[in-house]
């Protein structure tokens, strides 16, 4: 599969997720287990995503300067900064980290 | 003539309670939309550090059109490649489940008409769902649902072309930290979502079984075996309800 044709894909299913929203009955707004089942499966989608991205190397778990980052990315959400804020204080502290030598 | 009559009857018809919460409505929105654009950048640029051209980014953020499914593509594929694609596809479609709700949710505020939904549904995201829910009148509901969806979508998807061309021209993206910025962009996601012992149970768990089969699965499989772990724990574990929390312990 061509990485164009898997865009597409992805997108159209998005789009379709979001459509069936609409068409649904109201009524199953009410079916809580439903509902909770999403919430929880957008948390660990994401906590997952966290970890692999952190620590994940292709198949390996390798730790360098992604963890670190992370812990100043954690400390200033816990501080309540802003979204674009924490993104680029964690790429400046890896980045730091790799240009001083400190981490790989 | 005729400007003078809609004039005469907005006049009549919208009482300034209702038009103040408009206004309140689309400041909201604004600031919301200019918050959440100014953030495609970061995702331009990591997509592109991803292996994805500039036209592909910019395809993903107008078709996609949702934050977080969009950086779990990407991270799938940085991570395992074109061939990692089917477990990129699925985890971004997983992480898009969410906007089904919040269609469900707007269906009403948006009201009938099969353009309108379409257009709707295409801008129904976490921020557009947000700051219309947090109004109260319905007609600021409304306002607060169309501003913000319009205006993130034009934002983001400026924003990700800035970011896309600037990735194209940067290099390494390691060197910058490109890499440790997505980790921190799916923290800060999921930062919000933390409340509760529940989610954070199920957060912790994801994240143990996501590090413990990564050496054994292809990229993009761990991601999906931590989604299977919470769709079980909300099938099996009955909702926690307050106060009675010893008693299913037991």
């Amino acid at each position: 599969m061509s990485l164009t044709v898997a865009v597409l894909i992805a997108g159209v299913a998005a789009l379709a997720l979001k459509l069936i929203g609409y068409l649904l009955p109201e009524r199953w707004l009410r079916a809580p287990r439903a509902l909770r089942i999403a919430d929880l499966l957008t948390v660990a989608l994401l906590a997952a995503l966290v970890v692999v991205q952190t620590v994940g190397d292709g198949q390996a778990l390798a730790v360098d300067a992604r963890l670190p980052a992370l812990g100043v990315a954690a400390l200033l959400l816990w501080r309540r900064a802003p979204f674009l804020v924490v993104v680029i204080a964690a790429a400046a502290v890896a980045a730091l980290l790799r240009g001083l030598g400190w981490a790989a | 003539m005729i400007v003078m009559r809609s004039s005469e009857r907005t006049a009549t018809t919208v009482s300034p309670a209702t038009s103040e919460a408009e206004r309140r409505a689309r400041r909201d929105g604004l600031a919301v939309a200019l918050a959440t654009s100014s953030y495609g950048i970061s995702f331009g640029a990591l997509a592109v550090a991803s292996g994805l051209s500039v036209p592909q980014t910019c395809l993903l953020s107008l078709l996609m059109f949702t934050g977080g499914s969009q950086f779990a593509f990407v991270g799938v594929i940085a991570s395992g490649g074109v061939s990692a694609a089917g477990s990129a596809i699925a985890s971004a479609t997983l992480l898009g489940v969410r906007n089904t709700v919040y269609g469900m949710r707007m269906a009403p505020i948006v009201g009938p008409g099969r353009w309108r939904r379409l257009a709707a549904a295409q801008v129904t995201i976490d921020e557009s769902a947000a700051v219309a829910l947090a109004q109260s009148a319905p007609t600021a509901r409304r306002v607060g649902f169309w501003v913000t969806g319009l205006g993130v979508f034009a934002g983001w998807n400026l924003m990700t072309l800035c970011g896309a061309l600037a990735g194209d021209v940067l290099g390494d993206p390691r060197q910058y930290g490109l890499d440790a910025a997505a980790a921190a962009a799916f923290l800060a996601l999921l930062w919000p979502r933390l409340r509760g012992r529940e989610p954070l149970a199920v957060g912790a768990g994801a994240a143990v079984v996501a590090a413990a089969v990564t050496p054994v699965l292809t990229p993009g499989l761990p991601i999906l075996l931590a989604g299977a772990v919470a769709v079980i724990v909300g099938l099996l574990w009955p909702p926690q309800q307050p106060g009675r929390e010893t008693a299913v312990a037991t």
